[in-house]
């Protein structure tokens, strides 16, 4: 029992860098940019699909993330000086069609480029197996993701905070006309900022790529993780993004493992399974819908 | 010439009207199926399978010429509703096949079998349709959606495991899956884990699995779940030894994209690639010949819907429009050659067949082979025929 | 020459009569299949018009309204599998779970703003969803049928597909006129006015949160009875209809038509639907092309295609008309 606790708490924490790693590069361009960026999922996604790819053709998981994150930047590029950068002055509802109607072109596009199976992208070999964390064995891999997840977290809470990128793109967030009356470049900001955020959603299906199907629409469940992570936790700040991560990480494992449990303690067994698992599944929407009804701006919103 | 056109069109409707409608002369296959979207792959697998099919029969069912009529039922019942009456009422087809989802077959078979339009699955098997809303209309040449899970659950007892997990995702379809286990694994389970539909993250669950100390584990997770828990249950250290079963037609896709990982891992199906007989021969050599890579369950069921027309038709000399000799001859399936061998049809128009037990294999050139190993249910037939008032 | 607003209600006329001669002119032609797809397109055009209504007139940005959809398709599923055979009945059941679900979502979903608004609809829509999927004995993801459709009375067959197709002419035309009517009035005006400037509105003295609530109520209660409709023409409902793709899919039909505009769900999803019906018989890739199409919409006529003419006459007017200063 304390084995298991132990795992399952490990279980849940690993979860929550996760997701911090899945929603960073939203966050990033949500906050600066005020931008719904609904591709984020899209760019997770092909991010995926490169790493698989380039790790096929050479043989090495490091060479397909190496190549992924490259490519799948130019991807981003190009999309965001063709379509995107048009629309940032425009309000939400036309960022949400322009970057559905992206999701839409993207879950085909891959499926016209690579066909309608998932791609196969196997772990590197040194981290196949598992290592004994005292009495527990675990995942080497899901040990490297969670040490991905907090040198992204460090590297953007050093870049925005003590670059002068960071204060640049502080400032453009905060005061758009401003920071142009000040010289700042906003439109390449903007472009190199969106840059970024999709180098982020790839390396983060980069990494996932091993533990998931890589195959078209495997983005669109992991958009709305993403968002509910970021709408929770606050646009724009990364603390923000932090907080979201740990709560919907700890509560949906928590929903997965203690909840029926204790539901079984309290409640008949028929009514305690079918209430358990029907609760499991909207576990995180309701945790949102409570949160947002509390606080409408998430807990750590960056403007406030 | 306004007029002449109204003629033609008067006299064409009525006689169209009339009770006998002139000899067929060829037959109309509408394939139904879903050709888009991330849950496409056997939708495109079966329509592979049926245009292969058809050419290797000289594009002739039972020596009509045949036409086929794709459809995308695009995952989704209402778009299915739409195309399946396109398919009824524009292109009047006689038989609707190729529907994969269950969801989408109990959507239009109610409309197809009021149009008098026999529905030949090929995939889908809800316990409804085997059960209480059979119709005479309604022929399954694939299985009833528990068979898989019912001969998983005979394997496990039959080789005596203690302590079994059962894993499959918390909607209905899931708790079908535990029933039909349940019905031929009479023992109790160690654990039963119900994941959430479209889970990313298994690692709670296998956490769970690790400290039950399970020997083996039966689990149903179909499409892109299934691929997500084999890579995390792969990773995490779980003792090699513990047997893992789950299902013939997800096998034979997994086997494509996480191959090494379930190397060894016993499925259940009513067909396998190395099947010995002639009819099973043709078809995995033609398969493979022309798409270059092995056929999977799904192809197999495409494959034998159209043999099996092409047997009945060929049966009533091609006179499909009798439509009660035509679902006889369906019925009877003299001469057809199914590549799971010998075939019949219980009186609820399902299969009885046998299930068996298949193990994913390696083979020497590094592809993957799923190997049959041994029967698992002999002669099998579902558990919702008595609820069928059809004699 | 006419009056604009006598020019927009000639066009309306026309395309009322147009509608209503369909029916005999497929049947003729041999074609009745089409008649199917023009009943569905009418009940999308109502539910798109309803999503307009709050998207477009309300400019708020629901990624849940299909729920009310699904809702109010399942209210009348259930209520005719558990006996209810007037079709009355069923419409006004599924009117009311329409619009008290939607004045629910609408009272939490209006304590925030902006993407949080987006969020929190998407949310609530999805737990629809999975109360729905989950539902065993309303067949979850199996969907449910409905056996027949509910009687209409008066001597007629709602069963038979021409009285049908009447019975979802005329809803389509009620909706429209309560749309136009609702549009044209205080309220509508209202709204638009906090859509365009929420905080001067609220300074000079209006509950803008009010009225963004009750549009919400009010285009619950137009897509639950589409839903209803939509649920008996196929006679059967599965909790697809709730999906936030499905709600994605409405949104686009809104953009496609024109939001804000009288007919922007109407358009959109004649448009929407008769590409759908055409593409997908020739490509199994066609989302990539309502993907770009509505990329292009957006990006080039931010007003849909209705308004495309607007965008014409601007740049076909002389610079004499528009009166620059130099």
């Amino acid at each position: 029992m304390g084995t298991l606790l132990l795992e399952q708490t490990l279980n849940g924490l690993q979860f929550s860098v996760t997701l911090f790693l899945i929603a960073a590069g939203l966050t990033l361009v949500f906050g600066v940019m005020n931008f719904v960026n609904l591709a984020h999922g899209s760019l997770f996604m092909v991010g995926a699909y490169f790493a698989a790819w380039f790790a096929g053709m050479s043989g090495s998981f490091w060479i397909g993330l190496l190549c992924a994150l490259p490519a799948t930047a130019l991807v981003g590029l190009v999309v965001e000086v063709l379509v995107l950068r048009r629309l940032y002055a425009k309000d939400h509802m036309v960022h949400v069609l322009a970057t559905f109607a992206l999701i839409l072109i993207f879950n085909d596009l891959v499926r016209i480029v690579w066909g309608p199976l998932p791609l196969p992208l196997d772990l590197p070999s040194g981290l196949a197996g598992a290592i004994q964390l005292g009495p527990v064995p675990y995942s080497s891999f899901r040990l490297v993701i969670m040490l991905s997840g907090v040198l992204v977290g460090l590297l953007l809470w050093l870049l925005v905070t003590r670059t002068r990128m960071g204060m640049w793109v502080r400032a453009g967030a905060n005061n758009r006309e401003m920071a142009i009356a000040m010289g700042v470049n906003v439109k390449w900001l903007y472009t190199a900022v969106f840059t970024f955020g999709t180098v982020l959603s790839a390396l983060a299906g980069v990494m996932l790529g091993p533990f998931v199907a890589v195959e078209s629409g495997m983005g669109d469940g992991v958009l709305i993780l993403a968002f509910v992570v970021v709408v929770i936790g606050g646009i724009g700040s990364v603390l923000g993004a932090a907080a979201g991560a740990l709560i919907v990480g700890v509560v949906d494992t928590l929903g997965r493992t203690a909840l029926p449990a204790l539901l079984s303690a309290a409640l008949p067994p028929t009514i305690a399974t079918s209430l358990g698992s029907a609760l499991g599944s909207m576990m995180i929407y309701l945790v949102m819908v409570v949160v947002l009804f509390w606080r409408p701006s998430g807990l750590f919103p960056a403007n406030s | 010439m306004k007029t002449n056109k109204l003629l033609l069109s008067l006299t064409s409707t009525l006689a169209a009207l009339s009770m006998n409608a002139m000899a067929a002369d060829a037959i109309k296959i509408g394939f139904l199926t879903t050709l888009s979207g991330p849950a496409s792959a056997p939708g495109i697998d079966q329509s592979d399978a049926f245009k292969l099919a058809l050419k290797v029969l000289g594009g002739k069912l039972g020596g009509l010429p045949a036409e086929m009529i794709s459809v995308d039922d695009q995952f989704s019942p209402d778009a299915a509703k739409q195309g399946a009456d396109r398919l009824l009422r524009r292109d009047k087809v006689d038989v609707l096949t190729g529907v994969i989802y269950s969801n989408v077959l109990l959507a239009v078979t109610p409309a197809a079998i009021a149009n008098k339009t026999i529905v030949l699955s090929s995939n889908a098997g809800p316990a409804s349709i085997a059960g209480k809303d059979c119709s005479p209309y309604f022929f399954s040449v694939s299985w009833q959606n528990d068979a898989p899970h019912e001969a998983g659950g005979k394997y496990m007892l039959d080789k005596g495991y203690k302590r079994v997990a059962l894993i499959a995702p918390n909607y209905p379809a899931g708790k079908d899956a535990a029933t039909g286990f349940k019905r031929f694994y009479k023992n109790e389970l160690a654990l039963e884990i119900y994941p959430k539909l479209g889970q990313l993250d298994f690692a709670a669950e296998i956490a769970q699995l690790r400290a039950a100390n399970v020997d083996a584990i039966y689990y149903f997770l179909p499409g892109g779940m299934g691929v997500n828990f084999t890579k995390q249950y792969s990773a995490s250290g779980l003792d090699p030894n513990i047997v893992r079963v789950f299902q013939g037609y997800d096998a034979d896709q997994q086997m494509l994209t996480v191959g090494d990982l379930i190397n060894g891992v016993v499925n259940t199906g009513q067909w396998s690639s190395d099947m010995d007989n002639a009819a099973n021969k043709l078809f995995v050599t033609e398969f493979t010949k022309a798409y270059g890579r092995v056929p999977s369950t799904y192809a197999s069921q495409a494959w034998d819907a159209a043999y099996l027309l092409d047997a009945a038709v060929r049966n009533i000399g091609g006179k499909i429009e009798d439509r009660d000799a035509f679902i006889a001859a369906i019925k009877e399936a003299k001469g057809f050659k199914s590549v799971r061998g010998d075939f019949r049809f219980a009186r609820n128009h399902f299969p009885i067949q046998s299930q068996y037990a298949r193990v994913v294999t390696k083979m020497p050139d590094g592809k993957y082979l799923n190997k049959l190993v041994g029967v698992v249910l002999k002669d099998h037939s579902d558990a919702y025929i008595d609820q069928c008032a059809m004699k | 020459m006419l009056t604009k607003k006598s020019q927009s209600a000639l066009v309306w006329i026309v395309l009322f009569v147009a509608l209503a001669c369909f029916p005999w002119l497929a049947t003729w032609a041999g074609q009745d299949f089409y008649i199917g797809v023009v009943i569905r397109i009418m009940i999308f055009a109502i539910v798109a018009s309803s999503l307009n209504l709050i998207l477009g007139y309300g400019g708020m940005v629901s990624f849940g309204h299909a729920a009310f959809f699904g809702l109010g398709a399942y209210a009348a599923s259930i209520a005719v599998v558990h006996g209810a055979n007037n079709v009355w009945l069923v419409w006004t059941l599924a009117a009311v779970v329409g619009g008290i679900s939607a004045l629910a979502v609408g009272f939490v979903a209006t304590r925030t703003r902006g993407a949080y608004f987006i969020m929190i609809t998407l949310a609530m829509g999805q737990l629809f969803y999975f109360l729905f999927v989950g539902l065993r004995q309303y067949g979850g993801d199996d969907g449910l049928r409905m056996p027949t459709r509910p009687a209409l009375g008066f001597g007629l067959d709602i069963a038979s597909e021409s009285v049908f197709y009447a019975v979802v002419l005329i809803w389509t035309l009620l909706m429209h006129l309560l749309l136009a009517r609702l549009v044209r009035s205080r309220f509508g005006l209202a709204l638009e006015a906090v859509r365009e400037n929420e905080s001067r509105m609220g300074a000079i003295g209006y509950s803008t949160r009010q009225y963004r609530v009750i549009a919400f109520a009010v285009a619950g209660v137009m897509a639950g009875v589409a839903g209803a409709l939509l649920a008996m023409h196929n006679q059967f409902v599965s909790p697809k209809m709730l999906h936030w793709s499905q709600s994605g899919t409405l949104m686009i039909m809104v953009a496609l038509g024109g939001m804000g505009r009288l007919h922007g769900g109407f358009l959109g999803a004649a448009v929407f639907l008769l590409l759908e019906e055409v593409l997908s018989s020739y490509f199994s890739y066609w989302h990539i092309f309502v993907g770009a199409i509505l990329l292009l919409v957006v990006m080039v006529s931010p007003d849909g295609l209705a308004g495309l003419g607007r965008l014409f006459k601007r740049k076909a007017a002389t610079p004499v008309d528009e009166g620059h200063a130099p």
